[in-house]
């Protein structure tokens, strides 16, 4: 094999995977509103997911395993912990933080951002995820 | 070996800065090294989040850095022409430079987007893209007016546009968690294991054609072939990430068997420069930019190919998924691949940019240097490996909640910080004989 030959291949190597790849995302996002229930995302989920971006949760938090590794799973928090209990750690966070070891700093929080943020976790909870994580404790 | 164009010389503020920013890395690892075992340490000033998103982002900025400064210094050699503009190259360089500095004092008070990796405010979003085509012009005007064109700068060029188109998707912020996440990874996967790499191959090629003399035709050909492996096997690779984050089954067998091969650019990495390295035909002098060369594909290898491999079959990912296993290789993995390259570009081009050019001085303290970072962050990851062993067995496997887990892997978190002391020892040697024991004869 030569130079030439060598950029040929790597030439039509590219174009095959990635025509595969693009078909491939068409699949993937033609089954979202399926598997992700597209529906169901309110303003409220939407304003959620802004907060949930607002205070940089995801650098401790992973969100259905992504993210940082410092702090537990939040895609299924509302199985894991129930809606109240939720509630109370965000009322608590935005007073004072929360956690007694790692703790979770002092977030502005109003009213609504509560609300939201829970919507957005109750909607995460319902993403088909192919049955990960492989238990509850995420 | 002396620089031969008088523009290469506008490549030595990269290589500074770039260090400078590795440094600021390093300190704010250490700070979050710190954080996982004694959590209250600068809490509530700096907390985690904020500590880590400056750890990455810097991570990224310098790596970016040195990728400029290489093109720059060996642009001129490849191309037998000036860079086009030299004051263009300063510009972007202090924009860059500003905007970097700006986005991490603003993280500190709390002025930051909140996606992992992408967390730059929009107004830095854009400046950042404005300096990466500001760049591209530069490189294509100095491609079109040089003499010759190579292989390799055409596979830089196609690399470095890679780098911008993919990074635009960082703009998308989609409603739809899911689909955010989706695009979200052709940025970061896209990145790594796509058009990084061969921006990475195309730096490697230049540096064994210059240490070993051999022929350039055999080089090239092997670039081709690395590249035509890591889109072959990367592109629909970035499947090993939509096992878990609602997106369709089928990627659990495309991911997995397209990501499985994606250690085949790195084992062809390490046959062309073991090749290359027995076929030479001169000793060259600089020693020290060898065994970073060298040094790069077998790290590379190990973090990307070995670690990566580890958990990428979705039988394995399933356990390991969002766990230390994933801090591990992505240590190792950035380390081995991103930082080695632009330290041996570094170590081969900086001594022919200073005043005594092309003088090899002793290599003494930086050898020591590159195998105390090498073994330390070789043995990070093997400490955060037995981290995420412990992680998996009680937290996947036997279902102990995820605050009970961590307290009995506080030991690896311990021997990550004492790796993450020797590796800033290797570091802190490194610097002192970049800045100070060479700064008589610099320029
Ligand atoms: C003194 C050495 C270092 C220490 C103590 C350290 C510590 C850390 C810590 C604690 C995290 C956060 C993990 C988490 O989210 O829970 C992290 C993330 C990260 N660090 Fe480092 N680090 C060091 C050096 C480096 C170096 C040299 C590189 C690359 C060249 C690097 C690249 C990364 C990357 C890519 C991540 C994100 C990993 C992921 O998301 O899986 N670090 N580091
Ligand atoms: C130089 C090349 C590479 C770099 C710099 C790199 C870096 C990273 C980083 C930083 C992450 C964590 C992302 C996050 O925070 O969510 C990651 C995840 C991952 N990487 Fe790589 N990687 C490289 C190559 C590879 C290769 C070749 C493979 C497989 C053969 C691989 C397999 C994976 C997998 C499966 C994950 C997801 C882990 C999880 O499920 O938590 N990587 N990589
Ligand atoms: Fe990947």
């Amino acid at each position: 094999m030569n130079r030439a030959s060598a950029r040929n291949m790597f030439i039509g190597a590219t174009v095959i995977v990635s025509a595969i790849f693009l078909y491939m995302t068409v699949l993937s996002l033609q089954s979202l509103p399926e598997r992700a229930n597209t529906g169901n995302i309110t303003e409220g989920v939407a304003w959620g997911k802004k907060v949930f971006e607002r205070h940089a949760c995801i650098d401790c938090h992973t969100l259905l395993g992504e993210g940082a590794y410092y702090a537990p799973e939040l895609g299924n928090v509302i199985a894991r912990r129930g809606e109240g209990y939720v509630r109370v750690v965000l009322e608590t966070a935005a007073v004072q933080g929360w956690g007694t070891t790692r703790k979770m700093p002092q977030f502005d929080l109003s009213e609504k951002d509560i609300d939201s943020l829970v919507e957005f976790f109750i909607w995460m909870g319902k993403i088909n995820t192919s049955n990960w994580p492989p238990n509850i404790e995420g | 070996m002396t620089y031969k164009y008088e523009s290469q010389r506008v490549a030595f503020p990269y290589f500074v800065a770039a260090l400078g920013l590795f440094a600021a890395q390093i300190l704010f690892g250490i700070v979050i090294g710190i954080q996982y075992l004694a959590p209250d340490f600068l809490f509530p000033a700096i907390p985690f989040n904020i500590a880590r998103m400056i750890h990455i982002n810097l991570l990224v900025v310098w790596i970016i850095f040195g990728f400029m400064g290489s093109a720059y210094y060996l642009l001129p050699e490849e191309v037998e022409g000036e860079i086009y503009s030299v004051k263009l190259a300063w510009l972007h360089f202090w924009m860059f430079l500003v905007g970097g500095a700006t986005a991490v004092v603003g993280y500190l008070f709390r002025w930051h987007d909140g996606r992992e990796f992408l967390e730059q405010p929009f107004l830095i979003k854009v400046a950042i893209v404005i300096v990466v085509l500001m760049f591209i012009f530069n490189m294509v005007m100095t491609m079109i007016k040089g003499r010759r064109r190579t292989s390799i700068t055409v596979v830089l060029l196609i690399g470095f546009l890679g780098l911008a188109v993919f990074y635009l998707f960082a703009f998308f912020k989609p409603d739809n968690m899911v689909m955010d996440k989706y695009f979200w990874w052709w940025v970061v996967h896209m990145w790594v294991e796509g058009v990084w790499e061969l921006i990475m191959a195309a730096i490697l090629s230049f540096l064994l054609i210059k240490l070993t003399g051999v022929d350039r035709e055999i080089a090239e050909k092997w670039l081709y072939i690395i590249i035509g492996l890591t889109f072959l096997t990367g592109i629909i690779g970035t499947g090993h990430h939509y096992y878990w984050i609602g997106t369709p089954e089928f990627w659990q067998v495309w991911g997995a068997w397209f990501s499985a091969i994606e250690v085949l650019p790195f084992v062809a990495m390490i046959i062309f420069s073991l090749k290359m390295v027995s076929m030479r035909t001169k000793k060259h002098p600089n020693k020290a930019a060898l065994n970073w060369t060298v040094g790069t594909a077998i790290v590379s290898f190990l973090g990307a190919g070995v670690l990566g491999f580890m958990h990428t079959l979705p039988q394995i990912n399933f356990y390991t998924h969002g766990t230390q296993m994933t801090a591990s290789h992505g240590h190792l993995a950035f380390f081995g691949a991103y930082a080695m390259i632009v330290l041996a570009m570094t170590s081969y081009a900086v001594p022919n940019l200073r005043k005594k050019t092309g003088e090899i001085m002793s290599q003494k303290a930086e050898i020591f240097a590159f195998w105390t970072m090498v073994i330390s962050m070789i043995c990070i990851a093997l400490s955060l490996t037995g981290a995420g062993v412990v992680q998996v067995y009680l937290q996947r496997i036997l279902a102990t909640s995820y605050m009970e887990t961590q307290t009995h892997m506080v030991i690896f978190y311990g021997m990550r910080l004492f790796f993450g002391a020797t590796f800033t020892l290797g570091l802190a040697v490194y610097l002192y004989d970049f800045f100070l024991l060479k700064r008589a004869s610099s320029r």
